[in-house]
C-alpha cells in the first residue's frame, strides 16, 4: 500500500492504495465518484476523462500513485456550488450533444481542456481535438456545434481556461457567463 | 383553485431540451454499475480460450483458496439452476433450438463462453482468482465458414442435432398469393442482375459495457440491469429458471445505449442470478469491454445473393433473394428472427410483381448473433439500394431515374406490396426532390464528370438510398404469424396527483432517446398540464409492472398511442367530476387547453388539477363516480410503421491510396409528425453514423481458430469525430394514418438508409474505372485492391462481395 494525497473536486482525500490502483478506480471505488465512468480497457474510448492539474488525462491510463498530490477536477466538480453549469455542460444541454450520456462526462471533460488550450477552434479542430474520445449515439456533429457555442458563451463573457488551477474553479467563473 | 398556466403553444413540436441532461451532464447517472450493495460480492467470469472444445476436468478449488475470494463456482455446481438460456422466436417447427446453458458444462463452442465464476470481496480479487482456475479442453474443430457449414460431412456446431442448419424461411408472392412467379419473371427478363453482397459481422458496441446486480436477500429477488428490455428480462428469468415471477423485481436504471445489443437476454444475467441465489447474498459483474467484444451478441453476418429481373426500360420485373445468416453458437432472444424481419423489405419502395426470400441460418464456432440498429432491415436495404445501382448502371440510367420509374407514387397509398404488408403513407417524391435540392445534384454531377474527363486522381462518387422500412413492432397477429413467442403491444399508466401534478408510467424503456422529454410533451398536451408537472417513470418492473420495451423504433410508435390513449381516459373520467364541480350537465363540457368549460361559454372552468384535488378529498364527487382518475392502456397497433426517406452522400475516392472522404451527405426523412424535432434530428444524426460505420470502418474478424481479432476499440473501428462530416437533415412529412400523433419511427431509420448510400457512392465514384463493387468495410486497402483489380482485369472488376 502506498499513502497518496490528491485534491478532488475541491475536497482532500488522503489514503493508502495499491500501487497497481487506477486513477478511474480509486476515483469511484474509493472515493465514491462515479461521475466517471469506464468505457474500454484500452484507453480509447476517453469515458473516464478527468483533469489533472489542469490538463485532460483518461483516467483509465493513469495510476492513482501518479495522481499522489495532484488537483483533479471530475465532471462532477465542475458546476458551481450554487449548481450554476459549466458553460460547456450548458451548451451540452441545450445542442443536444448527448443522448445515452455515457461518454459524456469524459467528452464534457476533454471539451474544457480542448478551449483552455484553443478558445475559438474550428470545427476540424474540435473534431480533431475530440479524436481520443468516442461517442456512439450522436454522430458527433451536435458535440461539435457545442463546443463551438461554448467557446463563444466563453469568449463573450470573458472567461478563460476554466478549471486549470484550483483557484479559478468554475463556480465563479460561470456565474458570470451571460446568457 | 382554478389555475390558468401561460401555455404558449403546443408541446409536440417542439425542440424541447430534455429533462434527462441535467444528471447526465452532471455526474449524478445512475448506472448499473454505481451500485453497490451491503454484502456484495463482486464476480468475474473466466472464459473459453477457444471456439469449440470439450471441457474434460474443471477444479475451482484452487481459486477459492485466494485472498478475498468467497465463492468460486463451475457449470455443474449451478447446472440445477441456472436454467437455459431462451429464444424467444423459433421461426419454424422444425428450427433447432440447442440447450443453451449460461455457464457451461460439458463443452464450449465459442471462444469467450462462460466455464466459470470467481465471487470475491472485490473486483479485482475476483479477477486475479480466475487464473487459478484450472480446465482442461480437449479441441474440437470450429466451424467458422457458412457455406463449408452446410456442406455435407461438415464439422457439427451441435454435435446432438446432425446438421448445422438451424432453419430454413421462404417467402414466395407466388405461394403466398402476393404476387407472380420469380421463376418465370427471371425466363421472361430482359436484363438480369446477379449480386452476392456480404454483410460482415458488426458489434453494437454501446459505450456502456453490461453490468448486472442482483439482491437475493429480500421478498423479491432484485435484478439491476444495464438493458433494454427489464420486462422480457423478468419474464424470460421466471421461465427459465423456475422462480416465481412475481418474486422477481427488475430494474433497468439509467442504461448507456443499446442499439439492440442490450435487447438480450444474457448469459452473464442468469449467472450473476443463479450466483446470487446460491450464495445468499447480493453479486455485481461489470464486463470488461474485451468480454462485452467477445461475449455480447454481434449483429449483421449474412451472405446475399441477389436476383434482380428487369426490362431494357428500368422496370423490374421480379426479386430473388437467398440469404444465408450466420447465427454464432447458439440462439439468443431473437437470433432466427433477424434476417426474417428483412423478409419484408427486400422490394423495398418499389413494385415488384414477383418476389422470393429464402433464408438459411446456420449455426456456427462463433458469439451469436442478434438484433443491430435496424435487424433485418439495414441488410435488406443494402441490398437492394445497391442492385438498383448495378441495374442503373447496366441500363446506363441515372440511379434515381431507375428508382422513380419503379417506386410507389405518392396517390398510391395505401399500397400493399408484394411481400404482404401494407404500407400505410409515404411520399417518395418530395423526399427525393427536397433532398436533391439540398444536396446540388445536378452540379455534383457536373463536377463527378469534370474529374472523371480530367482523370483526377480524386474522383467524386454520388451514392444514393431512397429507403423504407418497417418498424413500430409490431402487430401481435402479425408476430404470431411469424412464430415470435410474445405479442407487440405497449401499455402507459397516468397517475393524478391530488397538486395537479402527472405521474405517467410507460412500459417502454428508453436508454438514451429521451422518453422522459418526449412523453412529458406527449402529456402535457394531452392534458393541459405544463411539460414540467409531468414525471415519466419506467424500467422498474415495480412502478412498471407490464410493458414489451424499447426497440425496433417502437416506443413512440407504439407506446405513443398507448400513453395518449390513458390521457384521453384521464380526460374522460374527470369530465363528471368537473361537470359537477361547475354544477352542469357533462354533456355540455368541452376540454380545451387543459380546462373543462362550458360549450360557447369558456368563462367558467375548472382544470384536470381541481378534478384531482376533488377526487383526493372525495367530499363531493357525484353519486356512483370512482374517486379515481387514474387510468391505463394498452395499445396493440394494426400495423407496422413506414417512415421512409432518400440519403445522398458524395464521396471523394483517391484512386492512389483507396482513401474515402465524405464530401457531403444529405438525409431528407419522413418520420410523420415529429413530437421533438431536436430529438428526431440526434436519432438520425446516429443513425446515419451507425451506417456509415459499417459502410467504412466496423467489421468483426475471427481467425481460422475462431479467435476473434476484433477484440477491442483498438482493433475494432468505431468512427470517431474527424472520421464523420456534419450532416445536412431536413424533413418531409407525411403522416402516419393509424397513428392518433401521426408519428412513425425514427430510431432506425438513419443506419437503414446509410450504408447503402455510401457504398453506392464509393462504387459510382470508381465505376468508370471497372470497379462494380467493394465489400464493407470499404477500407483504404480495399479500395485500393478493387482499383487494382479492376486494373488487371479481374472479373467483372474489382473484388466482388
Amino acid at each position: 500500500m502506498t499513502h497518496i494525497s490528491m485534491t478532488v473536486d475541491g475536497v482532500r482525500y488522503d489514503d493508502d492504495v495499491e500501487p497497481r490502483t487506477l486513477l478511474v478506480h480509486h476515483l469511484r471505488d474509493r472515493l465514491g465518484k462515479v461521475g466517471t465512468v469506464v468505457g474500454c480497457d484500452t484507453s480509447n474510448c476517453g469515458s473516464c476523462t478527468v483533469l489533472m492539474a489542469g490538463n485532460s488525462v483518461k483516467s483509465c491510463t493513469v495510476l492513482a500513485v501518479q495522481a499522489d498530490g495532484s488537483d483533479v477536477t471530475t465532471v462532477e466538480g465542475l458546476a458551481g456550488r450554487d449548481g450554476s453549469l459549466h458553460p460547456v455542460q450548458r451548451s451540452f444541454h441545450e445542442t443536444h450533444a448527448l443522448q445515452c450520456g455515457y461518454c459524456t462526462p469524459g467528452m464534457i471533460m476533454a471539451a474544457v481542456d480542448l478551449l483552455a488550450e484553443n478558445p475559438d477552434p474550428s470545427d476540424d479542430e474540435i473534431r480533431e481535438g475530440l479524436e481520443g474520445n468516442l461517442c456512439r449515439c450522436t454522430g458527433y456533429q451536435n458535440i461539435v456545434k457545442a463546443v463551438r457555442e461554448a467557446g463563444a458563451a466563453m469568449r463573450t463573457s470573458g472567461q478563460q481556461v476554466p478549471p486549470a488551477k484550483p483557484a479559478e474553479r468554475p463556480e465563479t467563473a460561470a456565474q458570470e457567463v451571460t446568457t | 383553485m382554478t389555475v390558468t398556466e401561460d401555455r404558449s403553444g403546443a408541446e409536440v413540436g417542439r425542440d424541447r431540451r430534455r429533462k434527462e441532461d441535467s444528471r447526465l451532464i452532471t455526474g449524478r447517472t445512475m448506472w448499473t454499475e454505481n451500485i453497490s450493495l451491503p454484502g456484495m460480492l463482486h464476480l468475474a467470469i473466466l472464459r473459453s480460450p477457444m471456439a469449440h472444445a470439450r471441457i474434460t476436468h474443471i477444479d475451482v478449488g484452487p481459486a477459492r483458496e485466494l485472498p478475498g475470494v468467497v465463492e468460486a463456482i463451475a457449470g455443474r455446481d449451478i447446472a440445477d439452476i441456472q436454467g437455459s438460456l431462451p429464444c424467444a422466436w423459433p421461426v419454424t417447427e422444425e428450427m433447432i433450438l440447442p440447450d443453451y446453458p449460461p455457464l457451461a458444462v460439458d463443452e464450449v463452442r465459442h471462444a469467450g463462453e462462460p466455464v466459470a465464476v470467481v465471487a470475491a470481496r472485490d473486483r479485482v480479487s475476483a479477477i486475479d482468482a480466475l487464473e487459478a482456475i484450472e480446465v482442461d479442453y480437449e479441441p474440437l474443430p470450429a466451424v467458422l465458414d457458412m457455406e463449408a457449414a452446410l456442406a455435407d460431412g461438415a464439422d457439427l456446431v451441435h454435435s446432438g442435432h446432425g446438421t448445422n442448419k438451424c432453419f430454413s424461411w421462404i417467402l414466395d408472392s407466388a405461394e403466398a398469393g402476393t404476387g407472380d412467379d420469380v421463376g418465370r419473371a427471371e425466363a421472361d427478363a430482359e436484363v438480369v442482375i446477379k449480386r452476392r453482397y456480404l454483410q460482415q459481422r458488426l458489434i453494437p458496441a454501446f459505450m456502456e459495457p453490461r453490468s448486472v446486480v442482483v439482491d437475493p436477500t429480500g421478498e423479491q429477488i432484485t435484478m439491476w440491469s444495464a438493458t433494454q428490455i427489464p420486462h422480457i428480462l423478468r419474464l424470460m428469468l421466471a421461465m427459465a429458471t423456475g422462480v416465481a415471477e412475481h418474486k422477481i423485481r427488475v430494474i433497468a436504471p439509467d442504461v448507456g445505449g443499446g442499439f439492440g445489443g442490450k435487447l438480450q437476454v444474457t448469459p452473464e444475467e442468469f449467472i450473476a442470478f443463479a450466483a446470487a441465489r446460491r450464495f445468499g447474498r447480493p453479486v455485481k459483474y461489470v464486463e470488461s469491454r474485451s468480454e462485452s467484444m467477445l461475449s455480447a451478441h454481434h449483429g449483421r453476418d449474412q451472405i446475399q445473393d441477389i436476383t434482380l429481373c428487369a426490362k431494357r426500360d428500368g422496370t423490374v420485373t421480379g426479386l430473388s433473394v437467398k440469404l444465408l445468416a450466420n447465427m454464432g453458437a447458439y440462439l439468443g432472444i431473437v437470433t432466427p428472427g433477424v434476417p426474417l424481419l428483412g423478409a419484408f423489405m427486400y422490394n423495398a419502395i418499389y413494385k415488384f410483381p414477383a418476389y422470393r426470400f429464402d433464408c438459411t441460418g446456420v449455426f456456427t464456432n462463433t458469439t451469436k448473433t442478434d438484433a443491430y440498429r435496424g435487424a433485418g432491415r439495414p441488410e435488406a436495404t443494402f441490398a437492394i439500394e445497391r442492385t438498383m445501382d448495378e441495374l442503373a448502371a447496366e441500363l446506363g440510367m441515372d440511379p434515381l431515374e431507375v428508382r422513380r420509374r419503379n417506386w410507389i407514387g405518392h396517390d398510391e397509398f395505401p399500397f400493399t406490396t408484394v411481400a404482404g404488408l401494407t404500407y400505410d403513407s409515404g411520399n417518395y417524391e418530395a423526399a427525393t426532390d427536397k433532398a436533391m435540392e439540398l444536396f446540388g445534384y445536378d452540379a455534383l454531377r457536373r463536377e463527378q464528370d469534370e474529374r472523371r474527363q480530367s482523370n483526377d486522381p480524386v474522383q467524386l462518387g454520388i451514392g444514393v438510398s431512397t429507403y423504407t422500412e418497417m418498424c413500430g413492432l409490431a402487430p401481435s397477429r402479425v408476430l404470431g404469424q411469424l412464430r415470435y413467442g410474445a405479442g407487440g403491444w405497449e401499455t402507459a399508466s397516468v397517475r393524478m396527483l391530488p397538486t395537479g401534478k402527472v405521474e405517467v408510467v410507460t412500459g417502454t424503456s428508453p436508454h438514451g432517446q429521451g422518453h422522459e422529454t418526449a412523453w412529458s410533451q406527449i402529456v402535457a398536451d394531452e392534458l393541459g398540464v405544463p411539460f414540467d408537472d409531468v414525471e415519466v417513470l419506467h424500467g422498474d418492473t415495480r412502478t412498471s409492472h407490464k410493458g414489451l420495451d424499447t426497440y425496433g423504433s417502437r416506443s413512440l410508435a407504439v407506446g405513443g398511442i398507448a400513453l395518449v390513449n390513458a390521457c384521453q381516459k384521464v380526460v374522460d373520467k374527470a369530465k363528471p367530476i368537473a361537470a359537477h364541480l361547475l354544477e352542469c350537465d357533462p354533456a355540455d363540457l368541452e376540454f380545451v387547453n387543459g380546462q373543462y368549460q362550458v360549450k360557447g361559454s369558456p368563462g367558467a372552468a375548472k382544470t384536470l388539477g381541481d378534478c384531482a384535488l376533488a377526487v383526493f378529498t372525495s367530499h363531493d364527487l357525484p353519486d356512483g363516480v370512482e374517486p379515481n382518475l387514474d387510468a391505463d392502456a394498452t395499445f396493440d397497433p394494426g400495423n407496422f410503421s413506414y417512415p421512409h426517406g432518400t440519403h445522398l452522400c458524395a464521396t471523394e475516392v483517391d484512386t492512389e491510396t483507396g482513401r474515402v472522404s465524405i464530401r457531403s451527405y444529405v438525409a431528407v426523412d419522413d418520420v410523420g409528425r415529429v413530437v421533438n424535432p431536436m430529438i428526431v434530428e440526434g436519432q438520425v444524426h446516429g443513425g446515419i453514423a451507425q451506417g456509415i460505420g459499417q459502410a467504412l470502418f466496423e467489421e468483426a474478424v475471427y481467425d481460422a481458430d475462431g479467435n476473434l481479432l476484433t477484440g477491442t476499440f483498438v482493433d475494432y473501428l468505431l468512427p470517431g469525430s474527424p472520421d464523420l462530416p456534419d450532416f445536412v437533415t431536413a424533413r418531409t412529412e407525411t403522416p402516419a394514418t393509424d397513428h392518433p400523433l401521426g408519428a412513425k419511427g425514427v430510431g432506425e431509420a438513419g443506419t437503414i438508409a446509410s450504408t447503402p448510400a455510401v457504398v453506392n457512392a464509393v462504387v459510382d465514384a470508381l465505376r468508370p474505372l471497372g470497379v462494380s463493387d467493394v465489400r464493407m468495410p470499404c477500407t483504404p486497402e480495399r479500395v485500393w485492391q478493387a482499383i487494382r483489380d479492376a486494373r488487371n482485369g479481374a472479373h467483372e472488376g474489382g473484388e466482388r462481395s
